[in-house]
């Protein structure tokens, strides 16, 4: 093992150093990319050829910005409100029985292809978020940054994970498209996509499972948050 | 064969909302760096404004080095903090409370045309000409569609709230300077990837892995593929730069080739073992960075934070899953 074999690996030191040190990751990657291309003798030219094409080639990768136009106006149409309201008005609707409601349909949506169909930008900034922070709402009235960050985040971790752990059963989704394409370049044909799709299932259960449990401590643990703040509004009362 | 909706042409609408907001940013008094957050975003829209224009005016190469100046540029902008929210006008909770109640339930509608939409068109325009015309970008189907979707949720918009496009463009700024450099993470990861492949990382990795494992400890092989996805993932953002490189060193010379393990639940549980490493990286920013200033949390790191019990425990249970399954 040379130092020329390992020159290739310097982008990783300095990704992980940039993110340690706090520098801006779009930074970060730019060095770490420059490092890299010089680092195994690419010219300058070349390098930021390749810094161009690929950028422009993955522009798709930012179409989610069309969506932000309709749900910034809806919002400040009382989007939030009206699903807080609506949410509040259902009484067995609870944070984390709607986060749970929520895994099932995205996680077998993606199953069927339909990972579009949810979203951070479409489905949990305006309508899952606001639901699930409404639900505690209703049981606690206005609560503090902390909790509503807690359950915020919950509801855009829950979205991540169903689609991640779902989305690899349909066979024409991309990872099992570069899988098929990754074997077949590397001399294993006599495997299927739809083999690749099944053997996706097991992982699927288990993320069903895994993340279920903790939803079901969800509600109890709010409850807890919601009493340890109210305590210390109390004490700060009589002090 | 034509098309009436290519790809290209969503990505001049996407250059169009851009050069918008940049124009409201230029006009924001109240944002400290008005300027150089306004050349931000110029740049990024010019890309999708003029990029194609670039290549078919100067060649590909030497477009692609433009463009590369103009990313390189971009990182600087970001990476010295010149980048500010704005100030934003908006209409009060009262104002909106009592919208709200006035369009009732009606009001998620816009919102759900956009799912909906996306799916129909997907499904029903697919291969679907009239008169030798395409109808939406074959090769980008769901993206065609998302526009299309999109823009009839925002002429709903506009006729239930009377509310102008304009108007939605505007409160977009708001989550969009929200949302800041890492709009832009994903494509420059895919830059990184696309130079980690030039320069051949995949052999310098299988060669570190080589000098560590023992070829004949199956169980410890398959713990070393699963984390090292895991792993590579996060530094990569994404688990598709991970694959190639940690089943091309490890997967196929000691797991396949090695211990005859079974190939398609092998590749396919490592894959997901990456995704269970995308829960745990700010890398992956559209998925953790994104929403965390779309639903404006204090701590940025907060989504990661709540996934990572569930990202650790389902890791694990990968590395059991692929053992007893591919060893069956």
């Amino acid at each position: 093992m040379t130092v020329t074999e390992l020159l290739p690996l310097i982008g990783i030191p300095i990704v992980v150093a940039g993110f340690a040190f706090k520098f801006n990751p779009l930074l970060v990657v730019t060095v770490a990319g420059l490092a890299t291309g010089l680092s195994v003798g690419m010219d300058l030219g070349t390098l930021l050829e390749t810094f161009g094409e690929k950028f422009v080639n993955s522009r798709s990768l930012a179409t989610f910005l069309l969506i932000l136009p309709v749900i910034g106006l809806l919002e400040s149409y009382g989007l939030k409100e009206r699903a807080q309201d609506w949410i509040a008005s259902l009484a067995n609707a609870t944070s984390a029985r709607i986060l749970m409601l929520y895994f099932v349909l995205r996680q077998g949506l993606g199953a069927l292809g339909l990972t579009y169909i949810g979203g951070q930008a479409q489905t949990v900034r305006p309508l899952l978020a606001p639901m699930v922070e409404g639900a505690a709402v209703a049981k606690y009235g206005e609560l503090p940054l902390p909790i509503r960050d807690k359950i915020r985040a919950h509801a855009a971790a829950c979205d991540n994970i169903a689609v991640f752990f779902g989305e690899d059963i349909f066979i024409a989704f991309g990872a099992v498209l570069l899988m098929d394409a990754f074997l077949k370049e590397n001399g294993i044909t006599n495997i299927e996509p739809l083999h690749l799709g099944l053997w996706a299932i097991p992982t699927a259960i288990a993320a069903l499972i895994i993340h279920m449990a903790r939803l079901t401590r969800l509600d109890a643990s709010i409850r807890r948050d919601v009493e340890a703040w109210k305590k210390s509004e109390g004490t700060e009362v009589t002090a | 064969m034509k098309t009436l909706l290519t790809i290209n042409e969503i990505y001049y609408l996407v250059g169009i909302i851009v050069m918008l907001l940049v124009g409201m940013t230029l006009r924001d008094k109240g944002n400290p760096k008005r300027l150089t957050t306004a050349l931000f975003w110029f740049l990024f829209g010019s890309v999708f404004l003029f990029g194609d224009m670039l290549v078919a005016g100067l060649g590909k190469p030497m477009a692609y080095r433009v463009i590369g100046v103009v990313v390189v540029v971009i990182s600087l902008i970001a990476g010295c903090g010149l980048l500010s929210a704005g100030s934003y006008l908006q209409r009060s909770a009262a104002d909106r409370q009592a919208s709200a109640n006035r369009l009732g339930n009606w009001i998620f509608l816009p919102a759900l045309l956009i799912p909906l939409i996306t799916v129909l068109c997907t499904v029903l325009l697919k291969n679907v000409a009239i008169g030798g015309v395409y109808l939406l970008d074959q090769k980008q189907l769901t993206l065609a569609a998302l526009c299309v979707a999109s823009v009839c949720a925002i002429l709903a918009g506009w006729k239930l709230t009377g509310g102008t496009p304009l108007q939605a463009v505007r409160e977009s700024r708001r989550l969009v300077d929200a949302i800041g450099w890492a709009a832009i993470l994903p494509q420059m990861l895919a830059m990184l990837g696309g130079v980690f492949v030039a320069a051949q990382t995949g052999k310098s990795v299988q060669e570190v892995v080589t000098l560590f494992v023992n070829p004949d400890s199956s169980f410890l092989l398959v713990v070393i593929y699963c984390v090292g996805m895991a792993l590579f993932t996060m530094i990569m953002g994404n688990a598709f730069a991970a694959f190639p490189v940690m089943t091309a060193g490890i997967a196929l010379p000691f797991l396949i080739a090695g211990q005859h393990a079974d190939p398609a639940p092998l590749v396919t549980i490592g894959m997901l073992a990456g995704y269970c490493g995308t829960l745990m990286t700010p890398m992956a920013a559209n998925y953790n960075i994104v929403p965390a200033a779309l639903l404006e949390l204090k701590d940025k790191y907060k989504v990661i934070k709540i996934q990572i019990p569930t990202a650790v425990t389902l890791l694990a249970a990968n590395i059991l899953l692929m053992y007893f399954i591919v060893f069956r």
